[in-house]
């Protein structure tokens, strides 16, 4: 039961490494095949996208590359789940989610619970947010706040190398299907992370990334570095903020988020995801719900504007959330 | 491998079990998909497997798990929505997927059933077992994206896998004839490099005749087969389904009923090969009657579910669910 795992940041005994956010992936993936001949690797042309070294380190039966049919190698890896694998399903380009959802939502998601819990579906669908670098809109989704509304799924957005590390790790050792949305703009990040193969962050466990006193910046995904950036900004402004990750979407970890918004009654959510239900929506009402004596402002939400994302990069690039944008709604609720 | 003399009697009896669960499902309050007149082609398909084979089903989901040899009396209860039903009041009608005898799911989604036997059949062969799967779908499902991407997935790794279909004829309303370009499914199986064949459905014996020879194929790692049944349902869509505009004969409906019936023409051939006597057969009609009237009891005397735990089976391992009660 992941309820009775506790975060190792450092873990005695096992040294860091700087590690990259892609390397975590490949890393995380490598270890937990080596550990458990049960976890299967598929999805389409996995050696471009990253699996070099598990294509190379693992025969057919454990690394298999798939015909493009998303929903039904998808479904394929669901029905595998249930009769004794474990595998993780690599949905690439995270737009064509779309297309692996009736299976990801209709039967992975449902499974367990119709059928009156006779079977359990341990099963990770990855995939990448690969926008901001001109792929238009049919390959810039950052779809999280879909899947937040089907109940049965876990979802994962890590924001960190060791954060990637540790919750795929968890994910593939969860007993429910899990879906890790991985983003493209963090590959090339690199921070010190435990060499400990038992390195695992819970799943459902929200991270403060910047302690401060006067407003909390959730931040969701990869807007961490920008988020960062600007509450250094605002520090020198003599406003401090306090930086908290929720790094799971579902299940939220309210208490981490409530207990900021109580330090602090403030709150600025930021979210890369289009504007209307985003996380940043979902979060925002329960914090309304449920902590409103402590707001002493009205929350706000720093989100991708409800339009397509336009290819050429000068329209691209004032879509997404910025660290003046963040600011300047800081500023907003002084 | 061809049947023996009790192998032919457990063939009958599941049949039976069949004919007579859903007669019993039309007097309870239940909004059934009956799969009278598709018992030859259920239970033929079934007895060529093994225990631990897999199978995956439709929203016509009663007579996949008897004819693979669940117990009735979950299944029954099921159907009210009680608290001992297989799937605890959550699947009902629809989803009588009783994992214990290897059924891997009963979906209500057209033709959503079919990634996943191909994914049970991928588990066999990465597991190293000799398992097989097969995966019961309807002609209306071989129009969905599914039934190709499957196929081809199956063919490509020669997984070990039988897809079978139980053409009625009808999906809902709309005919085979109206919405196939080609009527015989079976054909579709050529052009992912996967043999197939068309076989009687109502004749119970020529479909566990077709489907062992697919089985041993895909036990032996030859990869997978289509077999499509011709069958005919001789209820309406579902229970209490209103028809406005009659999509079939009376005729058509009178002719399978009078001169089609599965378990009569499976009766017909057991007694011409001399191996079984009438008492035989009339013995297991009796016991399944009091096995399905047994069913019932139990189901109408189960309690429901306790609403309090609504949440049940949700997560493996919950943290922090639900994000909020329930006002």
């Amino acid at each position: 039961m992941l309820d009775t795992i506790k975060e190792a940041p450092i873990t005695e005994g096992f040294i860091s490494s700087p590690l990259s956010y892609m390397d975590a992936i490949v890393l995380a993936q490598k270890e937990e095949m080596l550990r458990d001949e049960r976890v299967v690797l598929i999805g389409e042309d996995i050696s471009i996208y990253g699996g070099t070294d598990l294509v190379k380190s693992f025969d057919e039966n454990r690394v298999r590359n798939m015909p493009i049919s998303e929903n039904s190698f998808t479904g394929m890896a669901i029905g595998a789940a249930m009769t004794g694998l474990r595998p993780i399903v690599d949905l690439t380009i995270a737009s064509f989610t779309y297309l692996a959802s009736d299976q990801i939502i209709n039967q992975a998601s449902k499974l367990r619970y119709m059928t009156g819990g006779q079977v359990q579906v341990p099963i990770v669908f990855r995939t990448g947010m690969y926008y901001n670098i001109g792929n238009a809109a049919q390959h810039s989704d950052r779809p999280y706040p879909f899947f937040m509304s089907a109940p049965g799924l876990k979802i994962i957005v890590p924001s960190t190398p060791a954060d990637m590390k540790g919750l795929l790790k968890s994910a593939v050792r969860d007993d429910d299907p899990v879906m890790i949305f991985e983003d493209c703009n963090l590959w090339a990040k690199k921070e010190e992370v435990s060499t400990d193969p038992n390195y695992l962050i819970p799943i459902g466990s929200a991270d403060i990334k910047r302690a401060g006193s006067d407003v909390t910046i959730i931040s969701i995904g990869a807007c961490l570095p920008m988020v960062l950036a600007a509450a250094e900004t605002l520090q020198e402004q003599g406003v401090s903020a306090e930086v908290v990750d929720p790094r799971t979407l579902v299940p939220l970890d309210k208490e981490v988020l409530i207990r900021s918004v109580a330090k602090t009654g403030r709150l600025v959510i930021v979210d890369n995801a289009h504007r209307t239900n985003s996380a940043a929506s979902e979060i925002s009402a329960v914090i309304s719900e449920e902590a409103f004596e402590s707001l002493r402002k009205p929350i706000q939400r720093v989100t991708t504007a409800d339009v397509h994302i336009p290819f050429s990069p000068i329209l691209e690039k004032v879509v997404y959330p910025t660290a003046s944008d963040v600011i300047d709604a800081v500023n907003k609720i002084q | 491998m061809s049947l023996n003399k009790s192998g032919h009697l457990e063939m009958y009896r599941r049949m039976q079990r069949i004919r007579f669960f859903e007669e019993a499902a039309k007097t309870l309050p239940v909004e059934g998909h009956l799969s009278i007149g598709q018992e030859g082609a259920i239970v033929g398909a079934c007895m060529a497997l093994r225990d631990d084979d897999y199978i995956t089903g439709t929203h016509r989901s009663h007579g996949h798990p008897i004819g693979k040899g669940a117990t009735l009396a979950p299944l029954m209860a099921e159907l009210l929505g009680k608290a001992s039903g297989i799937c605890r009041g959550r699947g009902g009608s629809m989803h009588l997927a009783d994992f214990s005898v290897g059924v891997v799911g009963e979906s209500a989604i057209v033709g959503g059933g079919i990634p996943l036997a191909t994914g049970a059949g991928f588990s066999a062969q990465v597991r190293g077992t000799d398992q097989v799967s097969l995966c019961f779908f309807g002609d209306g499902a071989s129009n969905q994206g599914t039934f190709s991407e499957s196929m081809n997935l199956a063919a490509v790794w020669k997984l070990p896998v039988i897809f079978f279909c139980e053409n009625n004829g009808y999906a809902i309303s709309t005919s085979v004839e109206k919405s196939h370009g080609q009527p015989d499914i079976a054909k579709r199986a050529d052009g992912y490099g996967i043999p197939s064949v068309i076989v009687d459905g109502q004749d119970a014996l020529a479909v566990y005749k077709v489907t062992n020879e697919a089985v041993i194929r895909a036990r032996s790692g030859d990869g997978p087969t289509l077999i499509e049944a011709k069958t005919y349902r001789f209820e309406e869509h579902c229970d209490n389904l209103n028809v406005p505009i009659p999509y079939r004969s009376q005729e058509e409906i009178n002719d399978y009923v009078t001169t089609r019936d599965p378990i009569i023409i499976y009766q017909k051939a057991l007694l011409a090969m001399g191996e079984v006597r009438q008492i035989d057969l009339e013995d297991i009609k009796s016991e399944v009657e009091v096995e399905v009237q047994a069913a019932v009891d139990f189901a109408q005397q189960s309690a429901y579910p306790d609403p309090a735990d609504i949440y049940q089976n949700m997560y493996s391992s919950p943290i922090h669910y639900p994000a909020q009660p329930r006002n």
